[in-house]
């Protein structure tokens, strides 16, 4: 219970960080602009009071940096909740987007709608992707007997595997010139292309799909002692868990769609966030969407920055962070197990 | 009538024939023991009642409810579940994980009002595990998660509570306040059905028994009249001497047949 106060103090800690984060990574990259310039810009565009920047230096912050360090943000939240929800559901503390092949099987989507030449319908294909990506997984995972959390993820990485592999295929058979970097922003994730659109897509998605999964967290608690528990408590298990993954493949879709498979992020956030506030899920779903806001938005930060002017996909970023956090777990349930 | 009674329950796993059409009653206010050999069905029955394993056909009813068609939700305050060996990977605290057992009792919004808080207190405290309330459930010992489970589904305030061996992982004083407790809950008009594998203790606590063997009902009645030497001689294939002492409840002795 006394969670729950501080699950107040929290949330207004982690929304004001967001809040940072978005400004001062603006502020970031080779152009100088002041917080004060970021905010100007904003407010100008807005339609409230006028910027003080050169249309140029505008242009930059508003046009370049701002989109896309939203779009890093809404991608954080989107994949941070996807892995919370997998990690209920699935009762797999290693249950990720990634881990589990929705993101690759987003990603063969959206470039395999990319190359029909029809960009509208690339979040429809890779939600598409994420939905095969998620049955085959878990048809893979329950095929040789009961599912369980370490044949999940081999199910995941076979899935994930071969969706990486036809998307490779498709670039290199369709793009000409310099498409290994096309095929490393799919693969690896990367915010280099996120503009205003990319921005509007992701924010729907939060909208459509996760505000409703952030609002179940009671139900997700119900599954703390498996399905049959769960049903006791007087929740419909089937309908509630496909529901639920569609949402989570509409939202991971989305968010790939936007920036390519990106890793690891859904596992890292949510587990740092129990550790905060405990694991009930009414706080732990809105937290770990603004920690994963925020996470993203500085892993793209450095990801542009670090070795700039040249850039990292930033799912290599997350990944250098992901992988040890993903081995501490593995280490934890060896114990446990 | 008051109370649970089941009709014609047929239950199929993955296509075997698990209970074969049983008909089955537990009295309101009082204590049901549930006993029979190691894959009698016990535990498949005790789903099926619970109404969270599908059934080929049959009647469940409750208090003039028919329970298998009742909304999930008003079916969860009415009915709980006590598992056996349920886990999770999840540290919720003692409390947090009491505090599940209201979620049928809360709007999907809701906030758990301080009466709720009140209500998973005082099932802590009967189970004697208040002291535990603030600790990490995943690392409790099997006894402890077993009470602890027992809590949750006391604050959930059914009125029908179900449990499958629930003794399981205790140790003797344990066994003894369970079995206690629930016969306390009993005479406050709860109908309790323990499915049991100790046949002293469903001697000792039950005030009624179902006896089943390979998927169907052998004998159910008053316990002191069904539990016999004889029955037990012809389900258990043992040699069964029950001792009575004035005033103490019963226990049984065994020996091998023959």
């Amino acid at each position: 219970m006394a969670r729950t106060a501080n699950g107040i103090v929290w949330t207004v800690v982690l929304a004001a960080a967001v809040i940072a984060s978005v400004t001062f990574a603006v502020t970031f990259g080779p152009a100088q602009i002041s917080p004060a310039e970021v905010w100007g810009s904003i407010l100008h565009h807005l339609g409230i009071g006028s910027t003080s920047l050169s249309p140029l230096r505008d242009s930059i912050v508003w046009d370049l940096r701002l989109p896309r360090v939203l779009t890093a943000g809404a991608v954080g939240a989107g994949l941070s909740i996807s892995g919370v929800v997998m990690q209920a559901i699935t009762r797999n503390p290693l249950a990720d987007p990634y881990l589990l092949g929705l993101s690759s099987g987003a990603s063969l989507g959206a470039v395999a709608v990319l190359l029909l030449g029809s960009a509208l319908l690339l979040p429809f294909a890779a939600f598409l992707g994420a939905v095969i990506a998620l049955v085959a997984t878990l048809l893979l995972a329950s095929a040789f007997g009961r599912i369980t959390p370490g044949r999940t993820i081999l199910a995941g990485i076979a899935v994930s595997a071969l969706a990486g592999a036809v998307t490779s295929l498709i670039i290199f058979w369709t793009v000409t010139g310099d498409s290994y970097r096309e095929i490393l922003s799919w693969l690896l994730g990367s915010l280099a292309g996120a503009r205003w659109p990319a921005v509007g897509i992701a924010f729907v998605a939060i909208i459509v799909a996760g505000v409703p999964i952030m609002l179940s967290g009671r139900v997700l608690d119900a599954f703390a002692f498996g399905d049959t528990s769960a049903a006791t408590l007087g929740i419909n298990v089937n309908a509630t868990r496909w529901t639920l993954l569609t949402a989570t493949a509409l939202l991971t879709g989305a968010m790939v769609s936007v920036s390519g498979a990106i890793g690891f992020v859904g596992l890292i956030l949510p587990h740092a966030v129990r550790l905060l506030v405990g694991p009930r899920h009414r706080l732990l779903l809105p937290l770990s969407a603004l920690v994963g806001a925020s996470f993203l938005i500085w892993a793209d930060t450095a990801a542009r920055s670090l070795f700039d002017p040249r850039e990292l996909p930033v799912g290599i970023v997350t990944a250098i962070i992901g992988a040890p956090v993903f081995a501490a777990l593995l280490a934890r349930r060896r114990v446990s197990s | 009538m008051s109370g649970l009674d089941a009709r014609q329950i047929t239950v199929r796993l993955d296509g075997t024939l698990i209970i074969d059409g049983i008909d089955c009653s537990a009295p309101a206010g009082a204590v049901t023991a549930l006993i029979g050999p190691n894959g009698a069905g016990k535990s498949t029955l005790l789903h099926a009642l619970a109404t969270v394993l599908p059934t080929s056909g049959g009647v469940i009813r409750f208090e003039n409810d028919d329970l298998l068609t009742m909304k999930r939700r008003s079916r969860a305050r009415t009915i709980a579940l006590v598992e056996q060996d349920a886990s999770t990977e999840l540290s919720l605290s003692v409390a947090e994980v009491v505090a599940l057992g209201r979620i049928p009792h809360l709007g999907p919004f809701a906030d758990e009002s301080a009466q709720d808080r009140a209500i998973v207190r005082s099932a802590l405290d009967t189970v004697g595990m208040a002291d535990f309330a603030h600790r990490d459930v995943t690392g409790l010992s099997g006894g402890e998660r077993q009470r602890v489970l027992l809590a949750r589904s006391i604050a959930q305030e059914p009125r029908l509570l179900l449990l499958d061996e629930p003794t399981n992982h205790l140790d003797i004083s344990a066994q003894l306040s369970t079995l206690a407790l629930l016969h306390d809950l009993a005479v406050k008009g709860v109908t309790v059905i323990a499915a049991l594998h100790d046949l002293t203790l469903a001697a000792g606590w039950s005030d009624y028994v179902i006896v089943l063997s390979a998927g169907h009902v052998v004998a159910a009645g008053a316990t002191a009249a069904t539990l016999t030497p004889r029955l037990i001689d012809d389900v258990y294939g043992v040699h069964a001497e029950i001792v009575e002492r004035p005033g103490q409840r019963p226990t049984i002795a065994f020996s091998p047949r023959g």
